[in-house]
């Protein structure tokens, strides 16, 4: 039972990193790139912004912006796993490699899986969980650039769909409180007003704005309970 | 080599502009971690906006669509997607149901109109 858990997440994930590949190819951007962009941020997200912002034409500092923001969920993933794989002998440099793993379906796997492992064997655990799951994700890619660059349109265009229909959807599951799903629903119906204004940062003027009224209500809401 | 890698200048934009400013919350859950409360108020609100701005970029997809996509025309992208969530909320929100909805959904419509 735990292995088909596994094996819808990963399907997912490949489904994802196929995406990434085809829009990376119908972006301009060149196979080595977007393999690079895999390896070193290692965050679905935050690769869709880098590759869509600079894709239309956003500079590196917009880019750059809107990629932080959408990183700065990483930091509390990370707090709440890392004391998973501490021992009273491990050294801050012990966990880098792991630490760099970590993204939404490690996360999720970490807390499934590590308490099953020896608390010393855990971050050896965890660096072989990102290398195989790297692995999966870097064929992935490659194969939704090749696919991108060699298909006939209608199924380019639907290795394309991928992205958007795989975000959405398991965004949709991951949301917890009304200010998750406010914030996923006013964030895709402001972007179309917002990028009228033709700002050059419109992704990043509607994901502010709309979070924050999501934020808002979330905190009206509990005080009005109060 | 040049050739699969591109250009230089491309490869520095993807660290500095891709790799730090996310690597940066990564270590710095690492180093300055301990004392952070996972349910606290500023939490709450950067997981909206990060949220928000993931949904921008979904919408910017499917508004402003890239290469082969934008060979789909509009009413058939937004009917695909919407056919897709229809079936992922049916399906007690199963991702695999939705995705592959929404994808038949795409080629079929891509077929029927020629």
């Amino acid at each position: 039972m735990s292995s088909v858990a596994s094996t819808v997440l990963t399907l997912v994930l490949f489904a994802t990193y196929l995406g990434i590949g085809a829009l990376a190819h119908d972006s301009h951007f060149s196979l080595g790139w977007v393999l690079g962009s895999t390896l070193l941020v290692w965050a679905g997200p935050a690769q869709i912004i880098l590759i869509s912002t600079l894709g239309s034409g956003a500079t590196a500092v917009q880019a750059a912006i809107a990629v932080t923001v959408s990183a700065i969920r990483l930091f509390p993933m990370v707090v709440s796993v890392l004391p998973l794989m501490k021992t009273p002998q491990t050294k801050r440099r012990h966990l880098v490699v792991a630490t760099h793993f970590i993204a939404v379906t490690l996360w999720v796997e970490c807390y499934r899986l590590l308490p099953k492992v020896p608390r010393e064997r855990r971050i050896a655990f965890t660096h072989g969980l990102g290398c195989g799951l790297l692995t999966v994700c870097m064929v992935a890619t490659t194969l939704g650039y090749g696919l991108a660059a060699n298909l006939p349109p209608v199924f380019a265009a639907a290795i394309l769909l991928l992205t958007p229909l795989a975000f959405l959807l398991s965004t949709a599951r991951n949301c917890r409180q009304i200010s998750d799903i406010l914030a996923l629903v006013l964030g895709i119906a402001l972007f179309p007003l917002v990028s009228q204004l033709h700002t050059g940062v419109d992704i990043l003027i509607s994901g502010v704005t709309a979070g924050t009224i999501a934020y808002g209500v979330h905190w009206w809401r509990q005080r009005a309970r109060a | 080599m040049s050739e699969f890698f591109g250009s230089p200048h491309a490869l520095l934009i993807l660290v500095l502009a891709g790799f730090l400013p996310n690597e940066v919350w990564r270590m710095a859950g690492l180093w300055f971690g301990a004392g952070v409360d996972e349910g606290s108020e500023v939490l709450v609100w950067v997981r909206a906006v990060a949220t928000a701005i993931l949904a921008g970029v979904i919408a910017q997809i499917l508004l402003q669509p890239p290469g082969a996509l934008a060979g789909v025309p509009d009413g058939l992208r937004y009917g695909a997607v919407a056919a897709g969530f229809a079936l992922f909320m049916l399906a007690r929100r199963s991702i695999f149901a939705g995705v592959v909805g929404g994808e038949i959904v795409l080629v079929a419509g891509k077929w029927w109109l020629g």
